[in-house]
């Protein structure tokens, strides 16, 4: 790990979301994602022949904000107008997200394969579905997101939550 | 699969635990950069990608030296004070009444 360069302290999000949780009266704090060891899988070759499938936690229509999300793609030739967030939490005070490549950065990957810095830019993006349930996540949603990936024969993925 | 997260929650991505992670201090919504700034998406992504040549071991968090430019926000999001305790708790209230409600997801 390096050193952050920034002189201000990351926001402690996690802190942050639970005292905001029992303001409004939950009585169990949501269980963050935890675990010890983290997977590691070598670059299969050199990322310049490397096919980059991409990853974003928004939506590719808009979804009200208790309704149940689901796994969607779509093509990176020619990328979407838009994608949708607004069931998300992030910052709305601070930002938008009307700038498709301040989270999915299709137009930067299609320059980085033009510049030979990768292979390709795999032909779909997906959309993984945020579900609170850690368990629906693991044996559906990761698995299924790989067979996508993989049926879009990427080497690698670059994975971008909000 | 070789996986590299872009994000901006620095203590939520290190609590999972994950292969390689590139974290821009930035408000969420934006961990690929500032929207319409296209140099520094480009930067940011560019780093992002080089990830994964240059980490060699699991649970490598690196720093991005991109700037947000004002630090207002880090103080204000998901605030909980005297101001909003009792419209929080409002709040809560109504969305345990909806989630009770709510469609599941299909099996």
């Amino acid at each position: 790990m390096n050193t952050n360069p920034n002189p201000a302290e990351p926001v402690p999000y996690l802190r942050r979301s639970r005292e905001y949780y029992e303001a409004q009266g939950f009585e169990h704090a949501y269980r963050y994602a935890h675990h010890e060891v983290a997977p590691f899988t070598e670059l299969p070759k050199p990322l310049k022949e490397c096919t980059v499938g991409l990853v974003t936690t928004a939506s590719t229509y808009p979804r009200a904000s208790l309704e149940p999300r689901k796994i969607d793609s779509g093509t990176t030739t020619p990328p979407p107008a838009r994608l949708y967030a607004d069931d998300l939490s992030w910052d709305k005070q601070a930002t938008h997200t009307n700038d498709l490549n301040t989270f999915c950065p299709i137009e930067h990957l299609q320059a980085l394969s033009a510049g030979g810095v990768i292979g390709a830019l795999a032909p779909r993006f997906h959309c993984a579905a945020t579900e609170y349930s850690q368990r629906s996540t693991l044996e559906k949603d990761a698995p299924e997101l790989h067979r996508r990936l993989v049926e879009d024969q990427a080497d690698i993925a670059l994975l971008i939550p909000l | 699969m070789p996986t590299v997260i872009i994000g901006s929650a620095l203590d939520i991505v290190e609590r999972c635990g994950v292969p390689r992670f590139l974290f821009v201090d930035f408000p969420l919504g934006n961990p690929c950069g500032k929207p319409w700034d296209k140099a520094m998406q480009q930067r940011i992504v560019r780093q992002g990608i080089g990830l994964f040549e240059t980490i060699d071991a699991p649970q490598n968090t690196v720093f991005c030296s991109e700037e947000w430019g004002d630090d207002d926000w880090r103080g204000r999001y998901m605030e909980v004070n005297d101001d909003n305790r009792d419209e929080l708790a409002r709040k809560g209230e109504e969305l345990r009444l909806r989630r009770a409600n709510r469609q599941r997801r299909p099996e």
